[in-house]
């Protein structure tokens, strides 16, 4: 256990929390059931989320992570760890540089877990607040990323599992395929009404509801 | 749109998401105080400007953020190679001259 100083940024009593699209939620309209809806669009809000950096040659390292995890930590690019049922995926960002995201409330505990098995030289950073997850599903998930975003979303480039950090929209995103009509956008808190704007208007066509 | 490749994403990606850096394979001076004036503002400033062959570092901006080395034709935007920090360029004017000659020779 390193000697860092850490705090918990959930604290015991119930303090509102709102996510970067707390007011974009409200002032969009869209269609009012997925009935028929090309695109539905969810947002996963307040998760936990927190950057890992080290050295992925360090044995070691990679051991404590999947000990502090229980999940294997990627080594390239592309192939997400993940344990749906628990909510946990990690991701590989750079060579040094891993994206864990945990359900809401969770990421104090685990990064306390990584804390106790690492050593050495390592880091591990709270982002929970920088950053948002939406979720574009259906038949025409695919058509909105495709036409938002120059990266090859065709599935023998993208397989269900695969996750990346490109361009979207002018912005950026991490894009993680879950299922085979069903994407994670990871997007940063001051690009999120933007992005929230453009993917309802380029969905549009296709018919697009909002799950709360 | 170039094509590159990032050699630490192992993958593709659209120009878009890198951004030029200049010239690689820089050398600082190995002993700065002793280095004449000239040697350490060639050091500082003086970069090349080749027209043809030339050996750049790429920042990997929207992915991996990673520097990475592209060997490039600035004549015709053609990117021959691209390798990690560290590693030396297979594509050379001189290996890229010897095969110009070998092509010659074959006619
Ligand atoms: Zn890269």
């Amino acid at each position: 256990m390193s000697d860092v100083a850490t705090f918990n940024a959930h604290p015991a009593v119930a303090v509102q929390a709102e996510s970067p699209l707390a007011i974009s939620r409200i002032t969009v309209a869209t269609l009012t059931s997925a009935q028929g809806a090309g695109v539905c669009v969810r947002e996963h809000a307040l998760l936990g989320h927190l950057i890992l950096r080290g050295r992925a040659a360090d044995e070691g390292f990679r051991a404590g992570v999947e000990v502090a995890l229980g999940l294997p930590l990627p080594l390239k690019m592309g192939p997400v760890s993940r344990d749906a049922e628990r909510g946990v995926s990690v991701q590989w960002m750079s060579p040094d540089e891993w994206l864990i995201v945990v359900p809401q409330g969770e990421d104090y505990a685990t990064e306390a877990r990584l804390r106790e098995a690492l050593s050495g030289h390592y880091a591990v950073m709270q982002v929970s607040g920088a950053q948002t997850v939406l979720e574009l599903s259906g038949p025409s998930a695919l058509a909105v990323l495709m036409k938002s975003a120059g990266y090859d979303f065709h599935p023998r480039n993208f397989p269900v599992g695969k996750g990346v950090s490109t361009t979207l929209a002018k912005s950026t995103a991490v894009i993680r395929r879950v299922g085979e009509a069903q994407w994670e956008l990871i997007i940063r808190r001051s690009f999120a009404d933007y992005l929230y704007r453009w993917l309802l208007d380029a969905s549009e066509e296709y018919g697009v509801f909002v799950a709360r | 749109m170039l094509h590159i490749y990032c050699p630490h994403c192992d993958e593709h990606r659209e120009e878009e998401e890198f951004r030029s850096k200049g010239e690689a394979h820089i050398a600082r001076p190995p002993e700065p105080e002793s280095a004449s004036d000239e040697d350490w503002g060639n050091y500082l400033f003086f970069r090349k400007n080749p027209r043809g062959l030339h050996h750049e570092q790429w920042f990997h901006a929207v992915g991996c953020r990673k520097f990475f080395n592209v060997t490039r034709d600035t004549v015709s935007y053609e990117i021959l190679e691209t390798y990690k920090p560290g590693q030396q360029p297979v594509v050379t004017a001189e290996s890229r001259n010897g095969s110009a000659s070998d092509k010659g020779a074959a006619k």
